[in-house]
């Protein structure tokens, strides 16, 4: 195996820790590339196929480099019925991008994900796992203005 | 007063916290005490509306709060002062309504020490266990009445005893930590707040039922309860406190990949065999063929944390709170339209009514309904408010306890945009083994995005009816067989709202876009442009008409008016430059 994947020995080889380690993959690479579903099919004595099927299965694992900074708009409950989806539109209308895409400059990329277990602050969006709540569109557009001109 | 009166300063930096800013509070303070003052980064108390919170312990043992506590406005000062400004006092009818037990120490202890976690009782309820026999914790749990607090509310005793019967080379035991509700948060907190407790729950567990290898299963949306969980776990192998009876147990933390079936037993065992996580058939229960075909058990982390109370104060104690069927108290996440959302701890039998208005501090005269369970669960209307809370009531209203996410909904909020909204998010979540709930939940999401994107008819209605208990019926797991309950539950209490969109094509609470026109009152504006200067689609006029032929309904206008003179109204009384049939955005 070549040694860019080498960390997968961390998850050990059984075959039950196959999410670990692509969620080391993940972690070290920011999405799973063709390179790593079959570098991963090899530490694990697997087809590449069988890996491909659990990466489709769990939302978690992406296939596409994302941006620098990850965008993960709530859509949760609380957050939805204090009016997530506008908050999504403006972000959306702001950087040119909708949920599952990466802007040009690989800057942002944006998401929904179903509750960061900060209801009670909703609506909320973290970035790079920083959370932000109680938004409304000036915040909003402000925070994102923010971290762009900390490119 | 000087600095010196304090000794402890405690910060909330759980989650909500650090959302609210209470990082930089802690940074803040930490620049500003003497060596002599201890600053400790503790959990949260549940009053998530009061965040950043800042608990101060003086000499004397007095405890004084301080609400809303940021870097840059002069709380600080007033916290280190001693002073009156900022400070957080309970509200009074929450500080009745509630019933602290099992969220005792949350945001009173630092939540990775395991020092301050035993100062306060902690692991005592282990000892108590392993100078008794297994069978006698058992019986403590069953005499409790304890039911399982992940939803289905089975009586955890009597699994234990399942698991306990069982003769294996290993057994396992999974906290399912993967709350997978999207608008509940009690998990996260207890594991951020008290991961001891959780932990003391499942090795007592283990203890009672001879587990040898011990998961939690935690989603990964959750960085800081598993970074305070690994660290507890660091502390139990140090204590040695994971040899029980000359056993050494493994504690396993396993991060989830974000799919709500794997909260699904039998799909979250699946899940940590390094599968996709689909659900199988049971039998047999994972207790007789589980991960890796040995016995297995499953809990939900807040009936783990109920474990230490039950053998501390006996099962026969325990269970003199609660209702008939249903015991102790029920942790619930507080959210939506209300004043206090946060975490509360109410005994069994408390009605809805005094959760949401007494303790949430919703508004009486605003409240249109309740939802519980999240996205297997139901709508309950403000009519139905006085009902006592439990597993069974709950149920007979067509709602369920669900894991304790409980969602305050808004007179000026649409029921059937929020059915629209759990069947779009369960057709997603499917995980596809089953016709009616992969297929079943699509088609009831198309029909109801046809009703709220105002094409919709009666048929489509109809549809859902009918549809609605046939995917019940025709699932395999829980996910399928309570995903037609938002809808169904609407439909049953909110029939009307449906009729308004199919028969007059209008969305009473203005929410559904294509049944929508947006209007600026013309009385009131002062044309000051802002909205002609943000509309993102040059929908306004320079004479301040919105075109709602053009108009994406993206609120933008409404959100930058400083005269809030801007609003949504029926389809119909906006002015449309072209044939006011053409669709306008959508849901
Ligand atoms: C689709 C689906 C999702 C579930 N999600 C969760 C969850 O997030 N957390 C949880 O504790 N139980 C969840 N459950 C319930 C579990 O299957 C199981 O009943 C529970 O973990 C048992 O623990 P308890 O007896 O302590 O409640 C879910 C069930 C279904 C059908
Ligand atoms: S619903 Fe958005 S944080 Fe929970």
């Amino acid at each position: 195996m070549s040694s860019r994947f080498a960390f997968l020995s961390e998850a050990g080889m059984d075959r039950s820790s196959l999410i670990k380690g692509l969620q080391l993959v993940q972690k070290k690479e920011g999405f799973i590339s063709d390179e790593a579903i079959s570098a991963v099919a090899g530490h694990f004595a697997m087809s590449e196929a069988e890996v491909e099927g659990v990466v489709s299965f769990y939302a978690q694992f992406k296939r596409n480099k994302p941006g620098k900074y990850q965008l993960s708009v709530c859509d949760g409950t609380a957050c939805h019925i204090k009016g997530s989806s506008l908050i999504q539109e403006w972000i959306s209308m702001e950087l040119g991008i909708r949920p599952g895409e990466t802007d040009t400059d690989a800057l942002f990329s944006l998401e929904t994900v179903a509750c960061l277990g900060c209801c009670s602050l909703a609506p909320v969006m973290s970035i790079n796992g920083k959370v932000f709540g109680k938004l409304d569109r000036k915040g909003t557009i402000k925070i994102l203005k923010d971290y762009r001109k900390n490119g | 007063m000087a600095d010196s009166k304090i000794k402890i300063i405690r910060v909330g930096t759980a989650s909500c916290g650090i959302a609210a800013g209470s990082d930089e509070v802690l940074k803040a303070i930490r620049g500003r005490v003497s060596q002599d003052v201890s600053v400790e980064e503790v959990g949260c108390i549940g009053h998530c509306y009061a965040e950043p919170i800042v608990e101060v312990v003086t000499s004397s043992g007095e405890e004084i709060a301080y609400s809303n506590v940021k870097a840059d406005n002069g709380a600080i000062d007033s916290v280190l002062s001693l002073g009156n400004e900022f400070r957080f006092e309970i509200p009074r009818a929450r500080a009745q309504k509630e019933c602290i037990k099992v969220t005792r120490l949350a945001g009173k202890i630092v939540p990775t020490s395991i020092e301050e976690y035993k100062a306060n009782g902690g692991y005592s309820a282990l000892a108590k266990s392993l100078s008794s026999t297994p069978e006698w914790v058992i019986d403590e749990v069953k005499r409790s009445g304890l039911r399982g607090r992940g939803g289905g509310g089975f009586p955890t005793g009597n699994k234990w005893h399942f698991l306990s019967l069982k003769k294996a080379d290993e057994k396992i035991m999974i906290c399912n930590a993967d709350e997978g509700d999207p608008g509940a948060f009690m998990d996260r907190s207890m594991m951020e707040c008290v991961p001891h407790q959780v932990l003391e729950g499942m090795l007592i567990g283990a203890y009672a039922t001879g587990a040898t290898k011990l998961f939690i299963y935690c989603r990964a949306e959750y960085p800081l309860a598993i970074k305070n969980l690994s660290a507890a776990i660091k502390q139990i192998y140090e204590n040695k406190l994971n040899v029980l009876d000359g056993r050494s147990l493994e504690i396993i933390i396993k991060e989830g990949a974000g799919a709500f079936v794997c909260g699904e037993e039998t799909a979250m065992i699946a899940s940590l065999e390094g599968k996709r996580g689909m659900p199988r058939f049971r039998p047999p229960f994972p207790t007789d063929r589980g991960w890796m075909s040995f016995p297995t058990l499953i809990n939900n982390v807040e009936t783990f944390a109920n474990i230490p109370l039950i053998i501390s104060e006996g099962g026969d104690e325990y269970a003199k709170l609660g209702t008939l069927t249903s015991k102790g108290t029920k942790l619930f996440a507080l959210a939506g339209d209300l004043k206090y959302p946060g975490l509360i701890e109410v005994p069994m039998g408390i009605t809805l009514g005094e959760i949401v208005f007494d303790i949430g501090g919703a508004d009486r005269d605003s409240v249109k309904a309740v939802q519980t369970g999240g996205p297997s669960g139901g709508c309950i209307p403000v009519e139905h408010f006085d009902v006592a809370v439990d597993y069974d009531s709950l149920r007979s209203l067509g709602a369920i306890m669900g894991s304790g996410g409980l969602i305050v909904i808004g007179k000026e909020r649409c029921m059937v945009e929020t059915a629209r909204y759990f069947l779009d998010f369960t057709h997603r979540e499917s995980c596809g083994k089953c016709t009616f709930c992969r297929v079943g939940t699509k088609r009831m999401f198309e029909a109801l995005e046809r009703i709220t994107g105002g094409s919709g008819t009666e048929d489509d209605v109809k549809f859902l009816e009918q549809m609605g208990p046939m995917v019940r019926k025709g699932s395999l797991c829980g996910l399928g067989q309570t995903a037609p309950n938002p809808v169904l539950s609407t439909l049953r209490y909110f029939r009307n709202e449906y009729d308004d969109h199919v028969k007059k094509r209008q969305c009473a609470a203005f929410q559904c876009n294509a049944l929508t026109d947006v209007a600026i009152d013309q009385k009131n504006c002062i044309k000051c442009k802002l909205c002609i200067k943000n509309c993102p689609v040059n929908a306004v006029s320079d004479d301040f008409v919105i075109d709602n032929s053009k108009c994406t309904r993206c609120n933008t206008c409404i959100e930058v008016c400083p005269k809030n003179t801007i609003h949504r109204v029926k389809r119909g009384e906006g002015y449309y430059s072209s044939s006011p049939e053409v669709k306008n955005g959508q849901n």
